[in-house]
């Protein structure tokens, strides 16, 4: 006798941005199982038409991320067990992203505002130079040190709800790398940085909700790295003022 | 929607606040027993430089506070942008001035 | 109920801290008018305040100044947590904030009955 194996019922949002439309798939259920297992099971097994992005399955890469439950979540490495205890899923494409098709989001303005935030390092050596010594036991190293393990999945982009209501808003990943350049030793350019995260989007529209900590897959704090901008942005003017 | 200049304003006019709300609350305690009158409340301030200087700074304040703090709850949830969303904070501050300005001075001038 | 996904203590502060001013920035034109006709029509404003008797007044009272000590409590940790060097905790902060809140708002619920 062979008991009938649980089911899931998974709803997954399909179609491309302003004509979108749920869907909803009978998935079997196994006893380790990831929701990117089941969104694969989904395209290989009922609707191979289903868009859907990753790369790694190990958490590393940061192509995975979508919408699970209303939560972003890397689906690699979340377990069905852990969301879904009551069998249901409800699957979407990230939040705050145009939708390209189906789970795949448009990750063009994510990255756009990482370049427009100055995040990108601006070279102080060059070729020719010696490396410079990095040693974690400068305070500044050591809180650059705590954004490092970044790997771009956009989870706290769309987990803010700052940059929902706010859609200039530079958002918690930018930021984030922004500080940690700010911190690095090897970066020439600190007020080029304090001056692009200073905007009408910039960092200080935060409102510290903490959503990018509380969901941030890799345990990382934007919020308090926005914070530690804000603070550098009011003493940066301040002395500018006193100088003048 | 917020720049350096709004944000700092927001939080200078927090910081100001923060003795005048405890003093706010501290007078309300001690002035709510028993009820309240109109000759009591002017007993209190009028003609007292030191309750103009306190609710004068208070209103002021409280104007940039809130005209900005609205502001971008009007841009967040109410979808107001550019002109429109810096005509609402301009016309909530001075409308909190001039309201708060009155009211100052009608129970602080003897 | 079931909880609004995405919602997590420090969210919740943000919504507390959001609503409480959203209603303060409300309510502050009719308490200063009123203010304002203590000179001018002494009537009005003491009309006001017998109403303010009113028990359910009373309880609306206490939710104002409830209102008001946990949006400076609120705005305090906030202020801490931008311009003090970091504190991972942020959350006791809040549920402090809002205790303290209560306190006050209790205390001069309790002189106004």
């Amino acid at each position: 006798m062979t008991a009938t194996p649980p089911r899931l019922t998974v709803t997954v949002q399909r179609g491309t941005e302003g004509a979108t439309r749920q869907e909803t798939f009978d998935v079997p259920a196994y006893e380790n199982q990831t929701v990117l297992d089941v969104v694969t099971w989904i395209q290989q097994m009922a609707d191979p038409t289903l868009a859907y992005r990753f790369a790694c399955r190990v958490g590393m890469c940061g192509s995975c991320a979508m919408m699970v439950n209303g939560e972003p979540r890397w689906t690699c490495r979340t377990h069905v067990k852990k969301v879904a205890s009551d069998g249901q899923l409800d699957i979407a494409p990230l939040r705050n992203l145009p939708v390209i098709k189906d789970l795949a989001a448009d990750m063009d303005p994510f990255f756009d505002k990482w370049v427009a935030a100055e995040a990108r390092l601006h070279p102080s050596a060059g070729r020719g130079d010696d490396f410079d010594p990095v040693t974690s036991q400068e305070p500044a190293r050591a809180e650059a040190d705590l954004g490092i393990e970044c790997i771009n999945c956009g989870i706290c982009y769309a987990a803010c709800d700052t940059v929902a209501g706010n859609p200039d808003y530079l958002g918690p990943a930018a930021l984030q790398r922004a500080w940690t350049l700010f911190n690095d030793s090897r970066d020439a350019d600190r007020d080029g940085i304090l001056a692009a995260v200073s905007g009408k989007g910039g960092c200080h529209n935060c409102h510290s909700m903490g959503s990018c900590a509380q969901y941030c897959p890799n345990d990382l704090n934007p919020m308090r790295a926005i914070a530690g901008l804000k603070r550098e942005t009011v003493r940066a003017a301040w002395g500018r003022k006193r100088d003048a | 929607m917020l720049d350096l200049r709004l944000y700092v304003a927001q939080r200078l006019s927090a910081l100001v606040m923060v003795p005048l709300v405890l003093g706010h609350i501290a007078v309300m305690i001690y002035a709510i027993q028993g009820g309240l009158s109109t000759a009591e409340i002017l007993g209190r301030t009028q003609g007292s430089l030191l309750w103009f200087l306190f609710y004068g700074t208070f209103v002021i304040a409280v104007s940039v506070h809130a005209a900005i703090g609205l502001r971008v709850i009007a841009h967040e949830w109410g979808g107001l942008r550019g002109r429109v969303l810096d005509w609402l904070m301009w016309v909530v501050g001075a409308g909190l001035l001039t309201l708060g300005a009155r009211a100052v001075l009608a129970v602080t001038v003897p | 109920m079931k909880v609004p996904p995405r919602s997590h203590p420090l969210w919740l502060a943000f919504l507390l801290h959001r609503l409480s001013g959203l209603a303060l920035a409300l309510f502050l034109p009719v308490h200063l008018w009123l203010l304002s006709q203590a000179v001018t029509s002494p009537a009005t404003l003491d009309g006001f305040l017998a109403f303010a008797e009113h028990p359910l007044v009373k309880l609306a009272e206490f939710g104002l100044v409830f209102l008001l000590a946990v949006h400076m409590g609120g705005g305090l940790r906030l202020l801490a947590l931008e311009f003090l060097p970091w504190s991972d905790r942020h959350k006791t902060y809040a549920a402090a904030a809002i205790g303290a809140a209560l306190f006050l708002s209790a205390t001069f619920f309790l002189r106004a009955i």
